[in-house]
């Protein structure tokens, strides 16, 4: 039962993950400061930015979100069984509180959970999925985004989201910066210069490996959501079954997700033509489903 | 002479911090365990609450099963109270007579119609899988808990503190056939 010593894990990760953006946005602001010839500019200009974005996406995120994909709430009687099942599998994972629980008019078979904690946690679930899953599936699905909540995957990738963003953000303003203006050369020391072309460096970059962190830590998550889904349920193949009903499904798209949502999802919400590049695998947000099936039906 | 000292104080250091280490996963063990109890008991409660409505909705057309609602309503007393084992045997009881309550009431094509028996049925069938999932989390914290409590080295602290193991939320084999459902 590693499950708690995953968990921990998971909070000491996002905190290097903090740590590293932060220092990252911090060293971005510095070097946008120099190039104006004061770097306490730059730095409080960084910090001024980095607070309210982060501040906003911690409590207003998961509503975003959730306005961004169209969700609304599920309310009894017409979704009691699925309000039961969150229940039940909440009080299975320890929760303190079952999450809310919101559903988006989709054929396509789809859910993923949000939020910034157990507390203040939301599952969503399409109507297409309520409709083509049988009971044992259904609760394969949901035990998957329990366990994310569980887990606090919900908050690294939220926090990853933002901070993905907030460097991409600084960097194209000190990419403009460069190109456009800003008291350069003459009056910068030695240090100052090779500061600002590490600077550039960094912030051409910066977005990719910031991408390239946020889709490793998804796709690792995934394939833990799926194991203590099944720890969950006692049941791995009710979600075997499930992700082999996504996969076979011929509408895999939620017309709602975008670039931005991606991640979130238990299963990519766009269109997958069956063969998978090397490309396509460093940029994906999800381990190929038929790993996932493996796995668990290896369990 | 001061480095033996200091050694010394170092060694007692460890030892106590090893100490409030074993000391506070213990207590947090228990704690988690006490916790999943509760949650085991709300679901009881709320099942508790629902079956005298499901009895009267059925009882109007249910007049040759009185004894299936009689067994339901005598379970759900040791429902709340009486020992953790008595809880578990009256659960299993009550899980058994509402799953004949239910065929049963498929010959009733007027009652399963009705709305209020839908709801019922509904809430009970999900209330039924909440308990089994709360005994769940209860028996695995429990087996968390007493395996801390018999491992070594913390079996000598956990004996120090008192701590007590706790025993598992579920009913002994040969009592779960026990309940006999006669139309």
């Amino acid at each position: 039962m590693g499950l708690y010593e995953e968990i921990a894990g998971n909070k000491r990760r996002t905190f290097l993950l903090l740590f590293f953006f932060f220092g990252l946005v911090v060293f971005l602001g510095l070097v946008i400061g120099l190039m104006y010839g004061n770097q306490y500019f730059g730095l409080g200009l960084a910090l001024v930015i980095g607070v309210v974005y982060f501040l906003i996406s911690y409590f207003a995120g998961s509503s975003m979100i959730l306005s961004m994909t169209g969700a609304r709430e599920a309310t009894k009687p017409e979704y009691t069984h699925l309000i039961n099942t969150v229940e039940g599998l909440a009080v299975a994972a320890g929760l303190p509180k079952p999450p809310k629980v919101y559903v988006i008019d989709d054929s396509a078979l789809n859910a993923f959970a949000t939020g910034r904690d157990p507390e203040h946690a939301t599952i969503t679930v399409t109507t297409g999925l309520l409709q083509k899953m049988n009971r044992l599936e259904l609760e394969g699905v949901i035990a998957h985004e329990m366990s994310h909540i569980k887990n606090f995957d919900i908050r690294v990738m939220m926090l990853a989201a933002v901070l993905v963003g907030l460097t991409v953000l600084l960097s194209d303003f000190l990419l403009r910066s460069f190109l456009w203006g800003g008291k350069r050369d003459r009056e910068q020391n030695q240090l100052g210069v090779v500061l600002i072309i590490v600077g550039i460096a960094l912030a051409i970059l910066a977005p990719l490996i910031g991408e390239l962190i946020k889709l490793s830590v998804s796709r690792k998550r995934e394939f833990l959501a799926d194991a203590s889904g099944a720890l969950l349920t006692r049941y791995p193949k009710g979600l075997a079954d499930a992700l082999r009903k996504i996969k076979h499904d011929p509408d895999p798209l939620v017309d709602k997700a975008n670039k931005a949502t991606a991640h979130l999802f238990i299963s990519m919400p766009f269109r997958h033509d069956g063969k998978t590049s090397l490309m396509q695998n460093l940029f994906s947000t999800h381990p190929p489903i038929e790993e996932r099936i493996k796995r668990l039906e290896g369990m | 002479m001061v480095s033996g000292t200091i050694i010394g104080i170092i060694i007692g250091a460890v030892v106590l911090l090893f100490v409030i280490y074993i000391y506070n996963s213990l207590i947090k063990l228990k704690m988690r365990a006490s916790n999943a109890w509760s949650q085991i008991d709300v679901q009881l409660k709320r099942r508790y609450d629902l079956i005298p409505n499901l009895v009267n909705t059925v009882k109007g057309y249910m007049k040759h099963e009185k004894g299936v609602l009689e067994e339901v309503t005598k379970a759900r007393t040791s429902l709340m109270s009486g020992s953790m084992q008595a809880k578990a045997k009256a659960n299993n009881q009550i899980t058994e007579a509402l799953k004949s309550i239910f065929a049963v009431a498929e010959n009733y094509p007027q009652l399963k119609a009705s709305e209020n028996f839908r709801i019922l049925q509904e809430e009970l069938s999900g209330t039924e899988s909440k308990i089994a999932y709360a005994r769940q989390f209860y028996n695995d914290t429990v087996m968390q808990l007493n395996q801390a409590i018999q491992s070594f080295p913390t079996n000598i602290f956990a004996k120090l503190f008192g701590a007590q193991q706790r025993e598992f939320f579920e009913a002994a084999e040969g009592e779960r056939k026990n309940v006999k459902v006669e139309f």
